[in-house]
């Protein structure tokens, strides 16, 4: 889609501590304009205090933070052509939605008529024209979302910081809104920088992750890069479920296939007999947790593609031989 | 049932306890006889009259009203400033400053009030109607920082913060998002401190020169037992002026209670 890559924001060698604890230490990462960038982490792990210092509302101790080639580290959030949806979506209670939403442009001095015009339009674009008279307290959460989107969006900002927004959704709202975010982000061509604690919704949205902990980018890459090659035992472990055979070499639930005690092994396969101690059907697939005769424990993901007939039933008990392609098993860090 | 009763009785009897000589008070007013006496044995209007054309009442009550007045917009001005700066401090200064902040309000007025005397006769400041202010402005000046903490307190600094972000610069963030949202803790501050500086005794008797508030004039007619039916019809006035702005600020409160959430 894009011709050449051209980066939007830099941070080179950022750092941030306050007090005594470290946020960040020695942070570098390029976003490439147009990008859906999603940075990903536990808790604390350093990534919403990232999206803090690209909007401005923090300051770094150390490093440069570019934006369109231009150092911004030293100014203030009101002077940056970024705009953020809070976590909390912080919309003025006071105010109706479409003085909301229009607030941004307002402070750019545009006319007030214009920027109530542009601001009705963004939220007729978020399906919310007939509430512009209404105040955020009347409105459900996915609608309060969804206007915070809008006066976000309707700056046509260079870069949208996006902090946990679908954080307060229910799950089947979750849903929706990450299929919104996504078509409103390839149809406006804005850079997303989005900050979640969810892989799942990090992997179905982003053309790029960077994984944080504890004040770290463990690894930048695809979807794919994360769960195919993770780079260290703390991607491998936050990105889907794994398992590590012998502390670093992992192998995937998924690509485990459970065998009748005494079949054979097919060629380039690892073999290892083991027990059935759990078996859980989840309709399309079911989860078993295997007992190898080496100790470990083993987590396996079947799929229930097959048609009944031809599908080994287990139940706890069962005696079976686990197999995986060989090169299934990855040493983590290469 | 028993026990409902029972409470209901001590509700009535400590209602009575706290209000009934207000209703005395106010019955008296309208007592004919120049001197309270009970039974009341006729009734009449015209200490209202009498009590509005005495010069002295109608000194004593405009300097009360300047002075609550003035010293009201002084605690608009530095109650709100304050609260804002304490908002924005780091933890431990916080509590300090806190601290320090509503310990006008903690002291005894009679500390204030002998503390602020001492003061002016140090810088032989000689006691007028702006000591009075000065005075009554130390605690009102807290009514107003508290209201405003507790609003500041009850609003997410997201909402500062998207402001910056939409392109807003501090003053405008403060014209726009922060006084709005304040305003009905600064209004409900300020007709508290109204209240309070207008029928204001003790400190008002350290700092006070010649002058008399009301509650001075009261305070003096009272000790000497001289015009003891207009003292009846000011009180009965000083209830009232009192009572609606109390009333007032307790609705502001309630109302923007429920708006912040």
């Amino acid at each position: 889609m894009q011709t050449a890559k051209q980066p939007i924001v830099q941070l080179e060698a950022v750092a941030k501590s306050y007090g005594a604890a470290v946020a960040l230490a020695q942070l570098d990462l390029t976003v490439y304009a147009g990008e859906f960038f999603t940075l990903l982490g536990p808790s604390g792990s350093g990534k919403t205090t990232t999206l803090r210092l690209i909007a401005g509302f923090e300051r770094p101790d150390k490093g440069r933070i570019m934006l369109d080639g231009q150092d911004v580290a030293a100014l203030p959030p009101f002077a940056r052509a970024v705009n953020t949806v809070f976590q909390d979506y912080a919309l003025f209670p006071h105010l109706t939605l479409v003085e909301n939403v229009a607030y941004g442009l307002r402070a750019k001095n545009m006319p007030k008529a214009e920027a109530h015009a542009e601001a009705e339009k963004a939220l007729a674009a978020v399906q919310l024209a007939d509430f512009a008279g209404r105040k955020p307290a009347q409105l459900s959460g996915g609608q309060r979302q969804r206007v915070a989107l809008a006066r976000a969006m309707v700056n046509k900002p260079r870069v949208l910081l996006l902090d946990e927004p679908l954080g307060a959704l229910d799950l089947k709202l979750r849903h929706q809104m990450q299929t919104e975010l996504k078509r409103l982000q390839h149809e406006t061509g804005i850079t997303f920088i989005y900050v979640t604690h969810d892989q799942d919704e990090a992997l179905s949205m982003s053309d790029r992750i960077a994984v944080f902990s504890q004040g770290r980018i463990e690894q930048i890459g695809t979807a794919f890069d994360l769960y195919e090659r993770p780079a260290s035992v703390f991607v491998a472990d936050f990105v889907g479920s794994s398992n590590l055979l012998g502390g670093s070499t992992l192998l995937r639930p998924e690509k485990v296939r459970l065998l009748a005690a005494g079949a054979e092994a097919p060629e380039n396969h690892a073999a290892q007999p083991g027990v059935v101690r759990e078996a859980t059907y989840l309709g399309a697939v079911t989860r078993y947790q295997v007992a190898l005769a080496d100790g470990t424990s083993l987590n396996v993901m079947e799929s229930n593609a097959l048609p009944v007939g031809e599908r080994l039933r287990l139940a706890a008990g069962d005696a079976v031989l686990a197999v995986w392609p060989r090169d299934a098993a990855r040493k983590i860090g290469n | 049932m028993r026990s409902e009763t029972l409470v209901w009785a001590a509700v009535a009897a400590i209602m009575a306890f706290l209000f009934l000589p207000i209703v005395i008070i106010i019955v008296y007013a309208f007592s004919a006889a120049p001197i309270p006496s009970w039974p009341i044995a006729g009734f009449a209007l015209h200490w209202f009259a009498d009590t509005w054309n005495d010069e002295a009442v109608r000194q004593a009550l405009t300097l009360s009203l300047q002075v609550a007045a003035l010293a009201t917009v002084m605690a608009i001005l530095f109650g709100t400033l304050a609260a804002m700066a304490v908002a924005r401090m780091k933890s431990a200064a916080k509590e300090v400053v806190s601290f320090i902040a509503v310990l006008p309000i903690a002291l005894p007025g009679i500390l204030t009030g002998m503390a602020l005397a001492s003061y002016f006769a140090f810088w032989g400041i000689n006691l007028s109607f702006w000591t009075i202010v000065a005075g009554h402005a130390t605690f009102c000046v807290v009514i107003v920082y508290n209201n405003v903490v507790a609003r500041l307190r009850r609003m997410p600094r997201s909402l500062t913060e998207a402001s910056a972000d939409l392109g807003a610069d501090a003053f405008r963030t403060f014209r726009l998002v922060q006084l709005p949202m304040m305003a009905s803790a600064i209004g409900a501050g300020a007709l508290l401190a109204f209240a309070l500086s207008f029928d204001e005794v003790i400190v008002t008797t350290f700092t006070a020169g010649a002058q008399n508030t009301l509650p001075l004039w009261i305070f003096g007619a009272i000790r000497l037992g001289q015009q003891l039916p207009e003292v009846n019809v000011v009180v009965f006035a000083i209830i009232l002026f009192t009572a609606v702005p109390v009333l007032l600020a307790q609705k502001l409160i309630g109302e923007s209670g429920r708006v912040a959430r």
